[in-house]
């Protein structure tokens, strides 16, 4: 258990059931009063913050979160199914849950999915992922309209926008991180 | 920290020395590792040695001093207080002190209005004004004088004696009464609290619920600590007690009493005395807002 003396940004607990990151503390003691201990608190799951203020004496239960490499499987609905690939575990996350992650979930990627309690609560991707373009307009040579770039589907079904000259069939790395196109793959 | 800061708290520190200097207070330093405290409900010792502490404030010693007979007294030095460590707070910190006999907390009041505004003439170059969260506090237009229940009422909404009851004057003050204090472009002094909440000070003559304690505040940081000293030690050992009762209420455990204070307080005149954080008054001067900021180093970085 955490007690407040513990608290510090960076801190992992839980509250009500949910995993919480400490993301801003500070100590304040009125006067000569009784301490408070002011937290600012991400929660791991929906990502929603939280205010809270506690006084000596209180204590907190660590919040254990692993992040375990695993491979992304299929898509039935909305639920999407990863494998551990030591234990052959599988685990099933929404589409909600995943956010924008789900632009690039390409079978078998490999990813790194938080684990909290017996729970999948999110997943960190490689920061660049390559992607074929299924679906593109073709770029008229000499067409002077000034546009720099044209809208493209990948095999996921995510559309972003290319440079004019990206083909149907070639091959495209993305940056998660910003979802935007990076630079294109050779040969 | 900055080089620049370091010597800004050197001349702070220099200009405060002066002021009571050239005011004819005795500086004195008095032993930091003592026997007792003045034990508070809510200030945690340091122990080093077994049944020795460090410090909580020099008061207990300076008080002996002004019952030997001294009139007046200043101090600068170290105090400890376990667990206390956020953006306005250190383990190990700078007091200063200053206690006067045959006067009480009003005359404390107009020595702080003429410290700041020495220490902002020396130490601020250009419009001599105090900077805090980005708020300039001008230490020479007239100061305010608020009533801790007249604060609670208007800026807090509560009265302070139900919040009493109910526990709530920590919040109130922390999350609705400082953040107004921060408003004001002067300082602030917040005064006049329950005597539940002044365990060293002494009643108004005409309202006993009411002690003769005040909080000075700049820009919303709580600088100084100051009342009329309580000098019946009939009074004072039972409010010693009271505290370690609420002490071992909430699962602390009691503090040792500081017997030859309270047999000499007997003799102790008419006084008043005052705590006034050094860190703080640093961070003010140079607008940090941070005290991290205004020392050589933080226990972090040890």
């Amino acid at each position: 258990m955490y007690t407040v003396a513990d608290l510090k940004k960076g801190l992992k607990i839980i509250l009500d059931g949910d995993p919480y990151l400490v993301v801003a503390f500070d100590f304040v003691k009125p006067g000569k009063g009784q301490a408070l201990y002011r937290t600012k608190m991400r929660n791991m799951i929906n990502g929603s913050l939280l205010d809270r203020t506690y006084r000596s004496g209180e204590s907190f239960e660590p919040a254990s979160l692993e992040e375990r490499q695993m491979e992304y499987l299929y898509k039935e609905g909305n639920h999407y199914t990863f494998m551990d690939q030591q234990t052959y575990e599988q685990v099933v996350m929404e589409e909600e849950t995943l956010g924008d992650a789900k632009n690039y979930l390409l079978e078998n990627l490999k990813v790194e999915v938080m684990v909290f309690g017996e729970k999948a609560i999110g997943i960190s991707l490689p920061n660049f992922v390559n992607l074929r373009v299924t679906a593109t307009e073709q770029w008229a040579k000499g067409d002077t309209s000034g546009n720099d770039s044209k809208p493209a589907t990948v095999e996921t079904g995510y559309v972003l926008r290319v440079p004019p000259f990206i083909e149907e069939g070639e091959l495209i790395v993305i940056d998660t991180r910003n979802g935007e196109y990076s630079t294109r793959v050779k040969g | 920290m900055k080089a620049d800061a370091l010597w800004l708290r050197a001349r702070v520190i220099k200009a405060v020395r002066d002021f009571f200097w050239e005011r004819g207070f005795l500086e004195v330093e008095t032993p930091l590792l003592i026997p007792a405290n003045a034990p508070e409900e809510h200030i945690n010792p340091v122990s080093t040695l077994p049944s020795w502490q460090l410090q909580t404030s020099p008061e207990i010693c300076m008080k002996r001093l002004l019952c030997s007979g001294h009139r007046k007294l200043f101090q600068i030095s170290r105090c400890w207080r376990s667990d206390e460590r956020g953006s306005r707070h250190l383990s190990e910190f700078t007091m200063l002190e200053w206690y006067r006999s045959g006067c009480d907390y009003q005359t404390l009041m107009i020595d702080c209005e003429e410290l700041l505004q020495y220490v902002a003439t020396a130490c601020l170059s250009e419009n001599r004004c105090f900077v805090h969260n980005a708020t300039k506090i001008n230490p020479f237009s007239p100061w305010r004088h608020i009533s801790v229940q007249d604060a609670f009422t208007q800026f807090g909404q509560a009265s302070v004696w139900d919040c009493l009851r109910k526990g709530l004057c920590e919040e109130i003050l922390t999350s609705l009464v400082e953040p107004a204090l921060a408003g004001f472009d002067t300082p602030v002094f917040l005064m006049d609290y329950p005597t539940e909440l002044a365990a060293l000070a002494r009643t108004k003559p005409e309202n006993r619920d009411l002690a003769e304690r005040f909080e000075l505040y700049v820009g919303g940081l709580e600088l100084a600590n100051g009342f009329s000293e309580l000098n019946d030690p009939v009074e004072q050992r039972r409010r010693f007690e009271d505290t370690n009762t609420a002490r071992k209420a909430s699962g602390q455990t009691a503090l040792p009493l500081p017997e030859p204070f309270l047999n000499t307080l007997a003799h102790m005149p008419e006084s008043a005395g005052i705590a006034l954080g050094i860190d703080r008054l640093v961070m003010l001067t140079a607008g940090i807002d941070c005290i991290d900021d205004v020392v050589a180093f933080t226990p972090e970085n040890l």
